[in-house]
């Protein structure tokens, strides 16, 4: 079964098309790659895919649920985490934990060693009954990750996760990423670092809306003769938009 | 000649100590970087050197003006771009830059040579309102005000933080442009990438200076030998490669892994040891370090949280 299917897939705001047309399938297990300029369109398609918003026209299948029918049945499978919010600062770490646990319908004994696995594995025991705001931000974005794998999503959703975060942490993010795909999980990212866009199995890069490439980076970086994906985005990524 | 002058400045918010013992100085003309991740004390920093906030202690002098003596004066010789976006929503594009220049005694036509390369670009919008443009155009419109009376030091907090690679390059085109004009740029990114299109850099981690040089001489920090990896399987490269003995430290680089050595061997060593752990295609090449190889190098130390 493949865990993102799309055909056509379109949103219009008035006479502006967000998103036109797009068609691409992902992978169970795959690191997908969504990448594109400010205001190519990739947040709405997320937020289509997510079931938050409802397409215009075409199809669209998440973790086997369709977009237009079953959007409840999506966020049951899903993950999903962003740079700007993904965690309540002025609770602590346990208590994230445990009130995401609660919303995913997680049972207590269940949230109880899960905890004690995310903050194992974190390295946060010490810490656990700080308030969240006190972590640096890689950390939280750690945490948040764990937190939208809690009821082990068939697909997770990271919209830009490691901005802002230190070239050591962003990294550590990474291998988690890795870990999870290789346990079957299917990774949906969008990045503006160019190096981790080399991390990911395939990648699509959107223009004014359209999917323009859709490839391995190895394949792009051929096709478009650039021996990085920087250079391959630098190539695509304007468009024809003035902005 | 220094355009800005950072002795020893400290600031703590209660028992959060965000800036500490920060020295260094910009020459004028320069522009200079400020390196590091969130949390680094970057904004903190940016804020004492144009007065917004006043040091617990040390001094700064920007433009010949104390930072806490003279700071309305100062005020008036400084651009500051904060890293969250600060222009009124509801005013139009023009309306945010005619206040702004109003503000500061000066009109849009008396320093519109200094704007006009990057005003052009969002001039075709000039009625819409701020708070309905997209990203790069509110980037672009803040640097406009932040230009508009004619400032001999500018600041830029994080201008290209969640923009996209291919306006983050605009934008440092703009900076260099405005750079061949005079003018003294302190500019901070998270971006190591951007490092090297500075004149000089500091590096910035848990409120403190890890190092101030030119691009080119902050990665002679880094001393090990250093090979670029790869092989069919990314993920178990690393995991055998963090378990050799003669790795240092091993990490993601985009296509290939960054292998710090902790003694001189060949790369016929290295692929020996990966060929007995079974990995195929594997490619290895000397190479030199980056920015963000010695930035990496220098924070290894100090990445798990204390206890707050």
């Amino acid at each position: 079964m493949k865990a993102v299917i799309t055909n056509k897939l379109t949103k219009k705001f008035g006479d502006f098309i967000a998103t036109n047309a797009i068609t691409f399938e992902v992978e169970e297990g795959e690191i997908f790659g969504f990448l594109g300029a400010n205001g190519a369109g990739k947040t709405t398609a997320m937020r289509m895919l997510c079931g938050l918003l409802t397409p215009s026209s075409g199809e669209a299948q998440v973790a086997g649920f369709d977009v237009y029918t079953q959007t409840e049945k999506i966020k049951q499978n899903i993950g999903y985490m962003s740079q700007k919010f993904s965690l309540y600062e002025d609770l602590t770490i346990r208590e994230n934990i445990k009130f995401y646990g609660g919303i995913y319908g997680l049972r207590l004994a269940d949230i109880n060693d899960k905890t004690a696995g995310i903050l194992e594995k974190l390295q946060l025991q010490n810490v656990a009954d700080a308030l969240t705001a006190s972590l640096p931000l890689g950390w939280k974005q750690k945490l948040a990750f764990s937190v939208a794998m809690l009821h082990q999503p068939k697909v997770v959703f990271l919209d830009e996760p490691t901005g802002g975060v230190d070239p050591i942490t962003r990294r550590q993010f990474w291998e988690m990423i890795y870990e999870a795909a290789s346990r079957g999980t299917t990774i949906f990212v969008t990045t503006h670092y160019m190096d981790e866009a080399e991390y990911c199995n395939r990648v699509s890069i959107m223009v004014d809306g359209k999917i323009q490439a859709l490839d391995t980076p190895k394949g792009l970086k051929e096709t478009y003769r650039v021996d990085s994906m920087d250079g391959v985005f630098q190539i695509l990524a304007r468009g024809t938009s003035t902005k | 000649m220094n355009a800005i002058i950072v002795d020893n400045i400290s600031k703590a918010y209660g028992n959060i100590q965000a800036v500490s013992n920060v020295s260094f100085e910009v020459r004028e003309g320069e522009l200079f970087g400020l390196i590091g991740p969130d949390g680094a004390g970057k904004t903190t920093l940016f804020k004492m050197l144009v007065t917004l906030l006043f040091p617990d202690q040390g001094r700064a002098v920007v433009n010949r003006k104390d930072i806490v003596k003279d700071f309305l004066q100062l005020r008036t010789q400084v651009g500051y771009m904060p890293g969250k976006f600060s222009l009124y929503q509801d005013l139009t594009i023009e309306e945010n830059l005619d206040f702004f220049a109003t503000v500061f005694g000066t009109s849009i036509q008396e320093n519109y040579d200094l704007i006009k390369d990057i005003y052009v670009q969002i001039e075709p919008f000039k009625t819409r309102r701020a708070g309905k443009l997209s990203g790069g155009m509110k980037q672009k419109l803040a640097l406009c005000c932040a230009l508009i009376h004619k400032p001999e030091v500018l600041f830029l907090d994080e201008p290209t933080t969640g923009v996209d690679a291919v306006s983050r390059k605009e934008f440092w085109d703009m900076l260099k442009s405005l750079k061949q004009r005079g003018l003294t740029i302190l500019v901070s990114t998270p971006y190591m990438d951007e490092a090297g299109l500075c004149d000089r850099i500091a590096l910035m981690q848990g409120g403190k200076i890890l190092a101030v040089d030119t691009p080119q001489d902050i990665t002679k920090l880094f001393q090990r030998p250093l090979f670029a990896v790869k092989a069919a399987e990314t993920f178990r490269l690393i995991q055998d490669l963090r378990n050799a003995s003669f790795t240092h430290s091993c990490y993601a680089f985009g296509e290939y892994l960054h292998l710090a050595l902790e003694h001189e061997i060949t790369s016929s060593d290295i692929e020996t040891y990966l060929a007995s752990h079974n990995h195929r295609q594997i490619d290895i090449k000397r190479v030199d370090p980056g920015i963000e190889d010695c930035f990496m190098d220098l924070i290894s130390q100090t990445s798990v949280p204390a206890q707050s």
